[in-house]
């Protein structure tokens, strides 16, 4: 397992976020964790990337306990996020804001990888002297996702990544995390729009008030008649 | 008439570089943490009287200055480590008032380190006054014009070409993604202490020869880089360096024109009217971002 999470809690004050989280993600799989609002999906990438405390458990990348290390290493381990909201470097253009992203790589790949990304997303090619603040909501989320793949990562976390874009960009973002997997990068997806990321996920773990209430392949989680009724709307 | 205008302005330029580089000081602080760091103009103080006393024990200048500055950058990574981040989970608030105790502590040990007596430096290139349009320039003036090019220059260059400067920056619009990508933000407050240290302690070491320093000469240079800062939008650089040359200026027109007595008020009034009537200074923070 690249990613294996055993028994993870953690609080905000005395409240418990996490009560207990398993996980896996293997080398080139697509996981996604879907659930509600409030769930706790947040608070879990979070933990992963090393900028919310852990108060129990074990977090293991690549074999290594990594649960107190501190999140610029984990970066460097090859975990990398973009996160909900996006968090681009507003005033920053959009080339800062990438090479920002493989802050903690060197060398000429670095270059190489740039071309990549805008290769991937011409648009960013086209704003890439601009601010990232001036960009539109779908462009910033392209940004977030470049940026992150910026730093070559072993584990690319995406958090929301669908959230508050119109239906057409939405598809658009979908079909990008599609092509990452197609190209082998091995992600942990975390969305509200349980449909389109359980569609295109291997499997899926569905999180409601901080533990994992059912884990499985994402088409059969799609099929399941509680993740229906509860997060599809069927 | 134009004389005195432009003998006013001269001094207004040369106390207003070193308010600019104070203000810089205090963006950088409050870019890093949004604390603002009251013990700012302790270290233009340290700068000054550093220098001062080594270059009157025998030590080269050459020597001394740069050994200031490695002091002044040293009390400020050390403020940083023993002061500020073991208060780091505090508000802002409290670790701002942490920082006015540092500069009452710095104050202090000045006290006991030196002496309560006003020092001074020798002028780097002589006390010949040049004579432009019928006013004098003092040739230290143009010393205190130079240096603080040369740093706004330097600092440009370190946080619009380097990895680490872009770092500091990215840190400072949003702290979240800077850890995601793996800035060490630990560093990043570190390295703005030690910053704004050595910026404080050059305008300290070039403004000596003409202003003199003593244990509290921190007291009012702080205060008026801080307006500085204020005035030009809190943690802008630009805003910063205006600010301070505004300072600067309107209290030199103010000591010409009405009387001296009102000199270091005019700092105060400035503070006074940003936040009743621009609270985000001349360059704050306009909205560039889309949520």
């Amino acid at each position: 397992m690249l990613l294996e999470i055993s028994g993870l809690t953690s609080h905000y004050g005395r409240i418990q976020a996490l009560k207990g989280i398993d996980v896996q993600v293997a080398e080139g799989e697509l996981v996604a964790l879907v659930g509600a609002n409030g769930a706790g999906k947040t608070t879990l990438l979070r933990c992963i990337s090393g900028v919310q405390p852990v108060t129990g458990g074990t977090i293991k990348f690549a074999g290594q306990d990594i649960t107190k290390m501190g999140p610029e290493k984990r970066v460097g381990l090859g975990i990398s996020q973009s996160p909900e909201g996006r968090q681009v470097f507003g005033p920053m253009s959009v080339e800062d804001n990438l090479r920002l992203g493989a802050y903690r790589r060197h060398g000429p790949d670095v270059k190489a990888d740039m071309d990549r990304m805008y290769e991937m997303f011409p648009i960013l090619h086209k704003k890439r002297e601009l601010p990232a603040g001036t960009l539109s909501g779908g462009q910033q989320q392209m940004l977030a996702i470049a940026r992150a793949l910026m730093a070559n990562p072993r584990v690319l976390l995406l958090d929301e990544p669908s959230m508050g874009l119109a239906p057409l960009l939405v598809a658009e973002i979908f079909r990008t995390i599609q092509a990452l997997k197609d190209q082998g990068t091995t992600i942990f997806l975390v969305e509200q729009n349980a449909y389109a990321a359980l569609a295109i996920a291997d499997r899926g773990y569905v999180l409601e008030t901080g533990a994992v209430v059912l884990t499985d392949q994402g088409s059969r989680l799609l099929n399941d008649d509680k993740v229906k009724e509860a997060y599809l709307g069927l | 008439m134009f004389a005195a205008f432009l003998q006013y302005l001269f001094s207004g330029l040369t106390s207003g570089a070193i308010y600019a580089l104070a203000g810089l000081g205090f963006a950088i602080i409050y870019n890093a943490s949004h604390v603002i760091n009251f013990a700012q103009g302790e270290f233009i103080m340290i700068g000054g009287m550093a220098t001062a006393t080594m270059v009157a024990a025998g030590v080269p200048i050459y020597l001394a200055i740069p050994l200031a500055m490695v002091a002044s950058m040293l009390v400020g990574v050390a403020m940083e480590k023993f002061a500020v981040e073991p208060a780091r989970n505090a508000d802002v608030v409290t670790i701002i008032i942490i920082t006015i105790g540092a500069s009452i502590f710095l104050r202090g040990a000045a006290q006991i380190i030196w002496d309560k007596e006003f020092h001074s430096l020798p002028a780097f290139s002589g006390e010949t006054p040049i004579a432009v349009l019928g006013a004098t320039l003092m040739p230290q003036s143009l010393w205190v014009f130079g240096i603080s090019a040369i740093v706004i220059a330097l600092l440009w260059y370190f946080f619009n070409r380097t990895m680490f400067g872009k770092a500091m920056l990215g840190t400072s619009h949003n702290r979240l993604a800077a850890q995601l990508v793996g800035v060490a933000v630990k560093k990043v407050l570190l390295a703005s202490f030690a910053l704004s240290a050595l910026l404080g302690a050059v305008g300290g070491i070039v403004v000596t020869p003409i202003t003199f320093t003593n244990y509290e000469a921190g007291i009012m240079l702080g205060l008026k880089g801080f307006s500085a800062a204020v005035l030009g939008g809190l943690g802008n650089g630009t805003g910063a360096i205006v600010g301070g040359l505004i300072v600067g200026i309107a209290e030199a027109m103010a000591s010409g024109y009405l009387s001296s007595a009102y000199k270091d008020a005019i700092a105060f009034i400035i503070i006074l009217f940003v936040l009743f009537f621009m609270p985000s200074g001349l360059f704050g923070k306009r909205g560039t971002d889309r949520v």
